[in-house]
């Protein structure tokens, strides 16, 4: 095990709360998430569809759009050691952080490209954006991004448009774009998850070379286990707007604590095991709008018990750098 | 059979392709010559021009358009220097013999002693002074056009403005801008523009009498005699009658359309990317949904030389001795159906126009579909690789 307590932080989330206001009531998507992340790991959020993984990676920047409203907590990005807070910047600050040292990778890769401009344009408007090229050079750059993703032929392809690119090209731009001005924490919202199984193994790679050539930071979500264990240093567990367990990888998969991770873990199919029926977690994800009372997992959890429905679990420490939020381990 | 088929796959360049062809690469040559290599690294931009004039060439109404387009606009240019009298010749010589004459007539004026002092020639007839009815509509052309595209070129980017801010802040900004068209829009166009084209005049008026400048740059841009300036305020307060009922529309559909086009990806993606709000409007969201509002425009010059037709006929346009196509109608009225050509040419003047620019806009629609390019240009390269 690495000694994470030697590492520098680079971003720290303190209980972060964000709310949508809809006509159905308030949606409380994110209901005081912590975590930290240090310099040159690769920090995974992993969850089912709905948990609030996606809500937490766009509140990092600011980029919730109304309805949603970040109504509580601290997002601390270590700039040279000294910490500045993401959410008390003006939009203009904060313009400049996002796509130059916080950059962002969405999961559709189609949707993310506009379709009228070439991918040269688009991969040289990001640092024309950030004054660090002017079009004549970032345009010759965008060349040598292209070539970085693992793109054939990149002086021709630097003109094509998005629609002339498979999917998987697609998101090696979107990657590209991302990469274009060397950021120093890259948020990578399910990259994998429209595009098929022999492509995303390409990505990931290309990920973690990247991340080694760059010196990145990554912040990974997905709510696919085997990318987890392939990719992360360190991973966070969300169920329902919270993080339910977050360890290092190595913690999660031989000591899963908490019964959703562990749920979650066994509802992972085995190719080398011949299985009648996979496993399942019974229930479904609760309404955020009226969220359970206490453990938001007590209406699915198999180990329930007393304090369960009445008072929320605190994250408790078991062991280092292992947090988990479960009344059975609380003594 | 074999053949027959693959000769409807591939794209024949016609004469019209080979002229849209020499017409870009010499807009190249020139580009070039101001600004060396342009048309080396602007070599797919090129490509996709002509792309672009094969597929409107494949539209024999867009071609038709085009023509009456090109008709209109070079008419309402050179019109006025090419017709054959000024609209103000005959207005202080009296020769009754021409007055109301009809079409194809030739008017001979002898004097008392029965010497030919002068011929006149009147293709089209005359009106009630006596004026060439061809010179007129010669004249008027430039008054629609001028008027299209004055009301154009500032009615609509302040629509398209509107919108774009409404559509994607949102909030209270939308609530206010879209409840101001809103009122705009409860009013009827053409009754509010009467209401307006009525009462700017006289508040036009001395400003354009008192300044030199003004007098002489509008009597160029209407081809009129500067004596007639008092006549330009009219005009004037129909352009900008028109202006301001038009440009709601437009606040619509790009709030609309904007509203939709802000939930792409790309858009969070760019602001994800830190580019800026102001770019992030006019280079992502707005040349995405601008095709249907180009469409728009094109089918709305026409509206437009109707709407200030259909206020100069109701008197509120131009006033005499000035002419618009809507004016002479106004005048000819009164003498229909026995002094038909009166009504007949201004009117048909007028529906080529409008027509030419909506089968223009029809057809621009397919042309500025990427899909429809692309599958033009995967012919023409199938062609030269048969060529070969």
């Amino acid at each position: 095990m690495k000694t994470l307590g030697l590492k520098r932080k680079i971003l720290e989330v303190k209980d972060l709360h964000v709310h949508f206001y809809t006509y159905a009531g308030v949606v409380k998507a994110i209901s005081g998430v912590s975590f930290e992340i240090y310099e040159g790991e690769t920090f995974c959020l992993v969850g089912e569809t709905g948990c609030g993984k996606s809500v937490t990676s766009r509140a990092i920047t600011k980029l919730i759009e109304s309805p949603g409203k970040i109504v509580k907590g601290q997002v601390l990005f270590y700039r040279d050691g000294s910490p500045i807070d993401l959410l008390k910047l003006s939009d203009e600050e904060l313009r400049r952080i996002r796509g130059r040292e916080i950059a962002y990778i969405f999961q559709d890769p189609t949707a993310a490209l506009d379709p009228l401009y070439s991918v040269g344009y688009q991969i040289a408007e990001t640092m024309v954006a950030h004054n660090t090229a002017t079009w004549k050079e970032a345009f010759r750059r965008a060349v040598d991004i292209l070539k970085s993703v693992l793109i054939p032929d990149p002086e021709k392809r630097v003109k094509n448009y998005p629609h002339e690119l498979s999917g998987g090209m697609k998101q090696r731009v979107v990657i590209g774009i991302s990469l274009s001005n060397k950021p120093k924490l890259l948020i990578a919202d399910e990259p994998t998850t429209a595009v098929d199984v022999t492509i995303q193994a390409q990505i990931l790679d290309l990920l973690r070379k990247l991340r080694q050539e760059e010196k990145m930071t990554l912040l990974l979500i997905t709510h696919n286990m085997g990318v987890v264990a392939e990719m992360c240093d360190r991973v966070a567990v969300m169920y329902a707007g919270k993080i339910v367990e977050i360890g290092t990888v190595h913690q999660i998969f031989k000591n899963p604590q908490h019964p959703y991770t562990k749920g979650l873990l066994r509802a992972v199919p085995n190719p080398l095991i011949k299985i009648e029926k996979l496993e399942s977690i019974p229930g479904t994800v609760p309404n955020l709008i009226f969220p359970p009372s206490g453990c938001r997992f007590h209406p699915r959890c198999p180990y329930r018990f007393d304090p369960c429905d009445k008072k929320e679990p605190p994250l408790i420490e078991v062991e280092e750098g292992h947090k988990v939020a479960c009344w059975l381990y609380v003594k | 059979m074999g053949s027959s088929i693959a000769s409807k796959e591939t794209y024949e360049k016609k004469i019209l392709d080979r002229f849209s062809d020499k017409l870009v690469d010499s807009i190249t040559n020139l580009i070039d010559k101001v600004k060396p290599g342009w048309s080396e690294r602007n070599k797919s931009k090129v490509d996709e021009w002509k792309l672009m004039f094969y597929a409107f060439n494949r539209s024999p109404p867009g071609i038709i358009g085009a023509i009456l387009i090109i008709s209109f606009i070079l008419i309402g240019l050179f019109g006025p220097y090419v017709a054959p009298y000024s609209y103000r010749e005959f207005l202080y010589i009296e020769y009754p013999d021409t007055y109301l004459v009809p079409p194809g007539s030739t008017v001979t004026i002898t004097n008392k002693q029965g010497d030919i002092v002068k011929v006149f020639n009147f293709p089209l007839g005359t009106d009630k002074y006596g004026r060439d009815l061809l010179s007129l509509i010669l004249y008027g052309a430039r008054v629609s056009l001028i008027v299209s595209l004055i009301v154009i070129l500032l009615g609509v980017p302040v629509g398209i403005l509107l919108g774009l801010v409404a559509g994607y802040f949102g909030g209270k900004v939308d609530e206010v801008i879209m409840r101001i068209t809103d009122i705009f829009l409860a009013f009827p166009a053409l009754i509010l523009a009467i209401a307006f084209a009525s009462v700017l005049p006289e508040r036009i008026r001395p400003i354009i009498i008192q300044s030199g400048i003004l007098k002489q740059v509008f009597s160029v841009f209407f081809a009129a005699d500067v004596r007639d300036a008092a006549n330009f305020a009219p005009i004037l307060s129909v352009i900008l009658a028109i202006i301001l009922v038009w440009w709601p529309p437009y606040t619509r559909i790009i709030r609309g359309s904007v509203l939709s086009a802000k939930e792409n990806l790309y858009v969070e993606a760019a602001k994800a990317l830190g580019v800026s709000t102001w770019k992030i409007l006019f280079k992502h969201i707005l040349p995405n949904i601008i095709s249907p509002v180009l469409v728009l425009i094109t089918l709305d010059i026409g509206s437009v030389i109707l709407m200030e037709a259909s206020l100069s006929f109701l008197g509120l346009g131009a006033q005499d001795p000035m002419v618009d196509w809507g004016k002479i109608v106004y005048d000819g009225a009164q003498y229909f159906p026995d002094r038909w050509w009166l009504v007949i040419f201004p009117g048909l003047a007028t529906f080529l126009a409008v027509l030419g620019w909506n089968l223009i806009g029809d057809t621009l629609r397919d042309v500025l579909d990427p899909r429809t390019r692309r599958s033009i240009e995967f012919k023409v390269k199938r062609g030269k690789a048969e060529e070969k």
